[in-house]
């Protein structure tokens, strides 16, 4: 949507990663958004997970719908090809492109109008297809490009901007996920990049469908008392559980944690990433448990956030479809081709 | 040889009638789930190796088992094999449509029955012959089993219909044994079926006075229907990604994808050159062609009527971001649900123009199994270059009938084009990289792949979007671009498959058709000039219209437009597409839901050129006509 080109100014203390890249070469447009908006501290999660992961730009691929969220691809990573495709849609887009192309880097980013109504379905299927892609939903509650009505994440009894409490339902995209088997479901604030970036990197690393819900506040529509997605409920309701922080430590500093309170994973590309448990006795591999603790928290009004679910045995959609080590959109003719010859002895079948 | 009103039990008369010989229709009549398609296709497939030119028109319910259904043969010396709705002979085999069986055959005709139970009074016609065959009988006193009764009762139909109408008896053994060569007793108890069949009608009647002789055939043809034959074109032409949702009549072609890809994709140790996605939806089948049509894959899809509705949004997408992917409408019956067995032409308005907004789109008429090949190959080539949906409209009576077709044949020199696609070595010469920009002037820009150089990088939008791919909502931007897209879509039309043309010596009219309609329209061609009556023939392979649709429409003083189906869509296409005159074009249609028949042109077209004759009575008339020979 629409962007404004951002001045490059590069100073000589210019921190640079193992490609020699520096920040600014993960950025993108001059954001769009209100100042102040949630989703403006993701785009800077994501800017800082790219950098420190030194994943080449061109190798990245974004996706996303139509809304605030979806117009944040193109504040990021201005190197990578973008997509905006149609509202609620990106994920079919998304399993298209990931089909044509294994090795790319796929990130997706949606809202929760784009993810939980117009687009619920196509959330769910992307989930039970294992598409291999990182899918970032932007959580504020509201509609904001059409100002302000109510979202399928909008809490029972929220209230507008207007004074008017919400009367039905929420849907909760973490519960949904866990129910669907989603093999990596993680919850986080925009308010707090020490959980976020480290989470966004472990999305990124993970092999299948990794969703994380970012709790996102508007500014401008949904940032007021009686509001259960405004920045102070958000703070005062937050409840870093789990496995708060999904830290890529190194192992000479997990080793000043406590036994029993760090816990590994083996990400699918051999990286071990190192897990702080912050509540005691949550195992973020036990699908169960994490519903069951996600349900009881929630009684008490509280936001389980962290990573909350890892499975990385979980095979993902190339996996499962036994595709060739190439590409499908780099094999040559002559592999796809049958030929002549073959065609005349099938024709003879039709004799 | 007139019936007596009274079923036939002794032979059938001899009186002294010149033999039809291959030339006559007939109509099977059966339940659905108990097994007749087999014998049915058995039956054309026996036929077609006698070298008859042969149609067998599935007529089937939707639905898996218990309702009629219908399946019609037409036999035809001269190759006019579009269906023929007046039957010379019913095989009438479902007492629940014995009534409307007995009726649809022609006076003079005969009727094939299972006279294991006596037959009511009320269906005896006195101008037929009834032909009594104890099917049911014959097969509980001789096979065990209820499910084999149900299945040998069509192969002694089969056999009975040999016995009468002259089907080779070795080329039915020869048949079988393809189909049951590992299954040993199931060829035994069919060819036990057979020959009681046979035996029963060779033993009680005389062979019918419809014949069939073995020809040597003018060409090297094959059996197969249109949408195996569209598979078989996306594997040609290089596709390894199809997306789909399953539809009724699209769903074989996408199956039959799955199933070469199985056999052509397939390494021994399982790994494939080929996605095969099972959509939620058919908007999310189109989202992910595009996605992959994006990513530079060739991607399709496979649908009908309702799916292009539920694709509108990302076919607009794709037209306006500028994206390729291969959309196959396989038409069927509408509006809206409709009858998804039956087939029509009723998308052509609704592709032309996909999605909100102005927006046009190439569409690709096969009208024949044959075409559905090469016209597939060629949408995958055309919508990389063109970096546009591309349409392959067919129908369900290509799509899923076994039609008699030219043998495939491939081009070994033939490469895939893969349109403007800038990749390293293109973007090295340049200074920057802009996505819409049209710097050689056929409205075609060119295109980076994802992955491939940061240079190339650019972000796709169906929001406003200027040349350089920015997003924008200044009115020049945003009409640089929409208009260039016109100019894109002009170049196109210059090189899409042009009309078959076929004129005849002293014409004043013209006849417009496209897809299916084909045979039906060449043999009312056909009879109209033993009429007296030259007509040209114009079948149009492609949309939007080339300049030689327009001269065509201009050299003729009355033009004949054959559509199938209730507001004459491809008339008010080519109203809208070309320069003619409205009142030009004379609409000739018909939308039951069978397929067209001569007969059906002709009522529309007569009334016209004859204007005295009694057939004065409209144009679109859904029910077959007797017309004088």
């Amino acid at each position: 949507m629409s962007s404004i080109a951002k001045p490059k100014i590069l100073t000589q203390k210019t921190e640079r990663n193992a490609l020699g890249l520096t920040r600014l070469d993960y950025e993108g447009g001059m954001s769009t958004l209100c100042a102040g908006c949630g989703h403006d501290s993701i785009t800077a999660a994501i800017v800082q997970a790219f950098f420190e992961m030194a994943l080449p730009p061109h190798r990245a691929v974004k996706l996303s719908g139509i809304g605030c969220s979806s117009k944040t691809t193109a504040y990021f990573v201005s190197q990578a090809h973008g997509f905006n495709a149609v509202h609620g849609r990106m994920p079919a887009v998304a399993a298209g492109a990931n089909a044509a192309h294994k090795d790319l880097t796929y990130i997706g980013v949606s809202g929760d109008g784009d993810s939980l109504s117009i687009g619920l379905g196509q959330l769910c299927h992307a989930i039970r297809r294992n598409v291999h892609m990182l899918y970032v939903l932007e959580n504020n509650g509201v509609y904001g490009l059409t100002k302000g009505q109510f979202s399928a994440s909008s809490d029972r009894g929220s209230k507008s901007k207007y004074g008017v409490p919400n009367q039905e339902g929420p849907i909760d995209s973490i519960s949904l996920a866990l129910a669907l088997g989603c093999s990596f479901v993680a919850r986080s604030f925009s308010g707090d990049k020490e959980q976020l970036v480290p989470l966004v990197m472990a999305g990124l690393k993970h092999r299948g469908f990794a969703f994380i819900d970012v709790l996102s506040p508007c500014v401008t529509f949904n940032d007021h008392e009686g509001s259960t997605k405004s920045y102070t409920f958000i703070r005062k309701s937050r409840h870093e559980v789990t496995a708060a922080g999904f830290v890529p430590i190194q192992p000479e500093i997990a080793a000043t944690y406590a036994p029993g309170s760090v816990q590994s994973v083996t990400m699918h590309d051999g990286t071990t990433m190192y897990l702080r448990k912050v509540a005691e006795g949550y195992d973020p591999t036990n699908r169960a448990g994490a519903l069951g603790y996600l349900r009881e928290h929630a009684d008490r009004g509280e936001v389980p956030t962290g990573l909350l679910y890892i499975n990385e045995n979980d095979p993902d959609l190339h996996e499962r479809e036994r595709t060739a080590a190439t590409p499908l959109r780099d094999l040559p003719f002559e592999s796809l081709c049958p030929g002549g010859e073959a065609l005349d002895r099938m024709m003879d079948e039709y004799l | 040889m007139s019936g007596n009103g009274r079923p036939a039990r002794s032979k059938a008369s001899e009186e002294e009638v010149p033999n039809r010989v291959n030339d006559f229709a007939f109509k099977i009549a059966t339940v659905n789930g108990t097994g007749s398609a087999s014998a049915n296709g058995l039956i054309l497939k026996v036929i077609y190796r006698m070298g008859i030119p042969v149609s067998g028109k599935n007529v089937f319910p939707s639905n898996i088992q218990g309702l009629p259904t219908w399946y019609e043969v037409r036999v035809n010396k001269s190759g006019h094999v579009a269906r023929m709705p007046r039957f010379d002979l019913i095989v009438a085999m479902n007492p629940s449509t014995y009534s409307q069986d007995v009726s649809a055959v022609e006076s003079g005709g005969w009727i094939l029955y299972d006279d294991s139970w006596p037959l009511s009074k009320s269906l005896i016609r006195p101008d037929v012959t009834y032909i009594g065959v104890p099917l049911a009988r014959i097969c509980v006193e001789k096979f065990a089993g209820a499910r084999a009764r149900i299945l040998m009762k069509n192969i002694a139909y089969v056999g009975a219909l040999a016995a009468l109408i002259g089907m080779d008896k070795e080329i039915i053994k020869q048949q079988l044994e393809e189909t049951f060569s590992h299954k040993k007793a199931m060829l035994d108890s069919n060819f036990k079926a057979l020959a009681l069949g046979y035996d029963y009608a060779r033993e009680h009647f005389a062979p019918l006075p419809i014949q069939l002789e073995q020809v040597e055939p003018d060409g090297e043809y094959i059996m197969m229907d249109g949408n195996t034959a569209a598979a078989l074109g996306c594997v040609y032409a290089g596709a390894t990604v199809g997306a789909w949702y399953p539809i009724t009549p699209a769903t074989s072609l996408m199956d039959n994808f799955s199933d070469l890809c199985k056999r052509f994709r397939t390494e021994p140790d399982g790994t494939r050159r080929y996605v095969f996605l099972q959509a939620e939806d058919e908007l999310a089948a189109a989202g992910m062609v595009i996605g992959a049509g994006w990513m530079g894959a060739r991607a399709f899809t496979s649908t009908a009527g309702p799916g292009i509705d539920l694709m509108s949004e990302f076919i607009g997408l794709a037209y306006y971001a500028e994206i390729p992917g291969v959309f196959f409408d396989i038409q069927r019956t509408g509006p809206s649900t409709g009858m998804p067995t039956r087939t029509q032409q009723g998308d052509l308005l609704s592709i032309a123009y996909a999605s909100h907004g102005d927006t046009m789109h190439i569409a690709l008429f096969p009208s024949s199994p044959e075409e559905c090949f090469y016209l597939s190959v060629q949408a995958f080539d055309l919508a990389e270059r063109f970096q546009t949906p591309v349409f392959v409209v067919s129908d369900l009576d290509i799509g899923m009938n076994d039609w008699r077709t030219p043998r495939l044949r491939w081009d070994s020199a033939y490469r895939w084009d893969r349109g403007k696609v800038f990749r390293e070595a293109e973007l090295a010469q340049i200074k920057t990289f802009a996505r819409y920009l049209d710097v050689d002037g056929d409205g075609i820009a060119a295109r980076t792949l994802p992955g491939v150089s940061a240079k190339g990088a650019y972000f796709t939008r169906g929001s406003g979007h200027d040349k350089y791919g920015r997003y924008t909502e200044d009115e020049d931007g945003y009409q640089e671009v929409v208009d260039r897209l016109v100019k894109k879509l002009e170049t196109a039309r210059a090189v899409l498959p042009g009309p078959v043309i076929e004129r005849k010596a002293g014409t004043v009219a013209g006849l417009v058709c496209l897809g299916s309609s084909e045979l039906a329209c060449r043999e009312a061609i056909d009879i109209l000039a033993e009429r007296g009556h030259p007509v040209d023939l114009m079948r149009l392979r492609a949309f939007p219209f080339s300049a030689e649709v327009d001269a065509f429409l201009r050299q003729h003083e009355i033009v004949f437009v054959v559509d199938q189906n209730r507001d004459g869509q491809l008339r008010t296409l080519l109203v809208n597409d070309t320069s003619v005159e409205k009142a030009k074009l004379r609409s000739v249609r018909h939308y039951s839901g069978t397929p067209l028949s001569a007969d059906h042109v002709l009522k529309g077209v007569l009334p016209v050129l004859e204007p005295i004759s009694d057939d004065a009575a409209g144009t679109d008339v859904s029910e077959p006509s007797r017309l004088p020979a």
